[in-house]
Order: C-alpha cells, then sequence, then structure tokens
C-alpha cells in the first residue's frame, strides 16, 4: 500500500465519520477534565469550547474559536474525537482547527459570524463539518457547500428544547411533503427554498436528509434528548445542559442512556430520577432579536 | 443435547438470522449491508436487548465509539449472551477492538472473542482516515477499503488467520465463525466480504 494510492477526506470518509457517531450523545466541554467526565460517562464525541453556549451569551462581546491549547489539551485527554466550533464564514479559523487536530468542525451560529454572506467552502477540508439549519433549503446548502453532518440549530444556551422541535418538525415535514410531490413540482420547490435540485430530489428517495442529522440547541433533561430521538435525529448535541446542571456526572450518564433507549419509557423514567436540577433556561419569547442565534446565517 | 435449539429449527427453514448489535454506530449501514449480499435469502434484525441474540446465527458489531458500545453492552446486561455466543460474529473497526482478547487503552474491557491484540486508533486522527486498495486473502482483486480512526491487530493467535494487512498492522481476520475488520465495507457497495462471512455460516449449519 503505496502512501500516494491512499485518498484522504473524500466525501465517502466525511459521511463515514458523522455516521460512526449515529445514536451518540455530543457532549460540550470547556476543559480536560470535564472532557474526561463526559468520555467515561458515554459520550461519543467531545465539543471542545472556550465556554457553553449560556455562558458565551452571558458574557457578551465578539465569541470566536477556542484557545487552540484548550483543544489541544482536550484532544490529549481523552480517545473518543474532538470537535471544535469556529465562525460562520471563517475559513481561517478553521484552518487552524484542522492543523491542531480536531476530527470535525462545527461552523457554528452560537459563535459570532464572520461572513453574513458566505459559509465556508468546506470541500477543501480534510476533516469534515457539521452544520446548523432551521429547515430544509438550509440543511441542503450546507450539505452543497460540503457538509458532512446537519444538526437542528434551535436555540442554543437557553435550555429550551421548543425551537430543536421547531426545526426538526420543519426539516422531517419539508421531505414528507416532497415525497407526495411530482417530479415537476419538486423542481419548483428546489427554486422556492433556494437548494439545489438534485439534492431535493435525494431527500425524496430517501425519505431523509442524505447526510446524518442531529439535534442541537436547548436539550437539557435525558427526556428532551428522547425526545429529539423519537422525533428522527440520528443522535443528540448537548452544551450547555450537563456542565450547568447540578450533578454534571450522573446528567451525562442519564442523557447517554435516554438516548439508548429513547423508546423506553420505563428506563427514561429511572435514569430521570434524583438527577438535582437541570440548568435554569431561558424562555425564548423573552429574548431581544439580536440575542437570537438562530438566525444568524442562512 | 437430544433436544434441538431454536437456532437450529429456525434456520434450516428460512434461511439466515444475522442480527446487528444497535447500541451506537453506524447500525443501518450493516443492516442493508447484510440484505443486499443474502438476497432475501435471510433475514436482518437491530439488536437491542440481549435476550435477541440467541436465536442468532451471526452478530454484526458495527462501527461506532468502542468506548461508548463497551459501556452500553455492559449496561445493557449484554456481555454474557455476547461472549456465550454460539454462532459468528462480524465485527468492523470499534466492534473489531470489542471483540479481541486485548487492547492497548483501560478504558474499554474487550469481550475478548478473538485471539489477537489491537490498537486504536492506529493510524491517527479524522484527517488521517483514508480510503486504499487492500489485498484480502480469498478475494481474487484487492478490496476498496474505507478506514475511520480505524484501529490494527499487531498480535494474533495460533487459531486466528490473518487475511489482509497493510503497513501499519493486520487489518482483517478471521477465526473459526467470527470475522473481524479494521475498515468499513458496510460503507462501500462491495459485498464480498459480507458473503464470505455468510459462506461459512451456512457452511457450518
Amino acid at each position: 500500500m503505496k502512501l500516494e494510492d491512499l485518498k484522504f477526506g473524500t466525501e465517502l470518509i466525511k459521511r463515514g465519520f458523522a455516521s460512526m457517531q449515529k445514536g451518540g450523545v455530543i457532549m460540550d466541554v470547556v476543559n480536560a477534565d470535564q472532557a474526561k467526565i463526559a468520555e467515561e460517562a458515554g459520550a461519543v464525541a467531545v465539543m471542545a469550547l472556550e465556554r457553553v453556549p449560556a455562558d458565551i451569551r452571558k458574557a457578551g462581546g465578539v465569541a470566536r474559536m477556542a484557545d487552540p491549547q484548550i483543544i489541544a489539551e482536550i484532544i490529549d485527554a481523552v480517545s473518543i474525537p474532538v470537535m471544535g466550533k469556529v465562525r460562520i464564514g471563517h475559513y481561517v479559523e478553521a484552518q487552524v482547527l484542522e492543523a491542531v487536530g480536531v476530527d470535525m468542525i462545527d461552523e457554528s451560529e452560537v459563535l459570532t459570524p464572520a461572513d453574513e454572506e458566505y459559509h465556508i467552502d468546506k470541500k477543501k477540508f480534510t476533516v469534515p463539518f457539521v452544520c446548523g439549519a432551521r429547515n430544509l433549503g438550509e440543511a441542503l446548502r450546507r450539505i452543497d457547500e460540503g457538509a458532512a453532518m446537519i444538526r437542528t440549530k434551535g436555540e442554543a444556551g437557553t435550555g429550551n428544547v421548543v425551537e430543536a422541535v421547531r426545526h426538526m418538525r420543519a426539516i422531517m415535514g419539508e421531505i414528507r411533503v416532497l415525497q407526495g410531490m411530482s417530479a415537476q413540482e419538486r423542481i419548483d420547490r428546489a427554486r422556492t427554498i433556494e437548494a439545489p435540485a438534485a439534492l431535493v430530489e435525494e431527500c425524496a428517495d430517501l425519505g431523509r436528509l442524505p447526510t446524518v442529522n442531529f439535534s442541537a440547541g436547548g436539550l437539557a433533561t435525558p427526556s428532551d434528548a428522547a425526545l429529539m430521538m423519537q422525533m428522527g435525529a440520528d443522535g443528540v448535541f448537548v452544551g450547555s445542559g450537563i456542565f450547568l446542571s447540578k450533578h454534571p456526572e450522573r446528567m451525562a450518564r442519564a442523557i447517554v442512556e435516554a438516548v439508548n433507549n429513547y423508546d423506553d419509557p420505563a428506563v427514561l423514567a429511572r435514569v430521570s430520577t434524583g438527577l438535582g436540577e437541570a440548568m435554569r433556561g431561558i424562555d425564548v419569547h423573552t429574548l431581544r432579536e439580536d440575542e437570537v442565534l438562530q438566525y444568524r446565517g442562512r | 443435547m437430544s433436544i434441538p435449539s431454536a437456532r437450529t429449527r429456525c434456520c434450516s427453514t428460512v434461511g439466515v438470522r444475522i442480527g446487528v448489535l444497535a447500541l451506537q454506530g453506524d447500525v443501518s449501514e450493516h443492516m442493508r449491508a447484510f440484505r443486499d449480499a443474502l438476497g432475501g435469502r435471510g433475514a436482518v434484525t437491530a439488536v437491542r436487548h440481549a435476550g435477541a441474540i440467541g436465536d442468532l446465527d451471526g452478530l454484526a458489531i458495527p462501527g461506532g465509539e468502542s468506548t461508548t458500545i463497551g459501556r452500553l453492552v455492559d449496561k445493557n446486561a449484554m456481555r454474557r449472551p455476547i461472549e456465550e455466543f454460539e454462532g459468528g460474529i462480524f465485527a468492523t473497526c470499534a466492534g473489531m477492538v470489542l471483540v479481541a482478547r486485548d487492547v492497548d487503552d483501560p478504558r474499554i474491557t474487550p469481550l475478548g472473542l478473538i485471539d489477537m491484540a489491537v490498537g486504536r486508533n492506529a493510524f491517527g486522527r479524522q484527517r488521517e482516515s483514508f480510503e486504499a486498495e487492500v489485498p484480502i486473502s480469498g478475494l481474487d482483486t484487492p478490496f476498496h477499503a474505507i478506514f475511520i480512526r480505524a484501529p490494527v491487530a499487531t498480535r494474533v493467535g495460533p487459531e486466528t488467520t490473518v487475511l489482509g494487512r497493510v503497513d501499519r498492522g493486520i487489518v482483517a481476520v478471521r477465526s473459526g465463525l467470527h470475522m473481524a475488520l479494521s475498515f468499513h465495507p458496510e460503507l462501500g457497495g462491495d459485498r464480498r466480504l459480507h458473503r464470505m462471512f455468510l459462506e461459512r455460516l451456512q457452511d457450518t449449519r
């Protein structure tokens, strides 16, 4: 096997990596100790950040990629994949994270966007990307740009699952509508939702997105995670919900078990018992428009 | 025993029964690949509970995160049923780590079904994941293999046959009815390795 015969960073390898995360919980962590707790609890991967989204909200100012040192320490601490967030459109932050060695990059609305017109051209990278979406059009534009995984945007840092539910229903519902359409109607719909016609056709054929579809943005309890799984998510991201809860270890284990047994209410009841207080949470209707993260990027 | 087991009864009449361990990872890809390879001559089911294992002829342990799958195997009381399973095991990537006798990482307690030692993430991180043509014993042309944060076997016991290797180590083995692969045949369209596994199962029935 000669080195020149190896192919790196192909679409198959990127989407394959995303498939390996299915049925799993990806947890936000801000240091090596939290990363070890997440791994020990059964997380499939960790998202390395400087602050969890709820703390980004509190801190205000410009939220950027984390210090590479934090990410490097987390990479050294765990054996599971490590992901990192970059600002929408900030392809140099993405180059930096690829050089640091993260396994997947989240081009995320949780950070302050660097480009209000364009997302990153993700096909240029060897490392796979995950991107947020609120509806089918957004999801397919991101896939067209090279995203290997989609997640609902939800409303990060609120501990309120309502927006994640809205976005999952939107994506699933729009695909069901496509399946009842003629080929001509689907072409028209592709124009309306500003998505490539070929990807619209693919969704109609598959009855789902052509990539893995996770849920994120406001999940705070085992039941929240199981709800998203029952609605058709392939897995979940939990951000502030674990390490801002009263007992992070317990909450992390409970959410892993809830995702594994998402359709078994008896198990969900057991794992939800005695967890202590979940994160405080915010009613999304009280947010000012400039505080709503999901409107970033489209 | 004079009473025929449920396994013998079911399979002589309805074909091979394959289960895919459905705790975490690329379960649906494994199910689709085995359905393709069986071509209607058998059944493929997702296995989420220990009780479903005994009736199977073959069990696939998919790719995913070996630490997570290993933890869920214990959490769902599936370790003993898998260790005592009499059929064949088809393990890829994380599955290969879990079926090994020895793993280079104390975070994993492997099932010890195949006499070999396995090193995790032997090629590096995701950016070092690759596709390559790998020659496999028993196949007339190389197999297009997809390696994702893949492990390799660094030692095999006398009962374990090496089917394929690359410069970093052994990437395909067989041991009795079991097969273990570092890479992911379920992600591609080539079903030759699945058929190789199924042929051995059918021969021994």
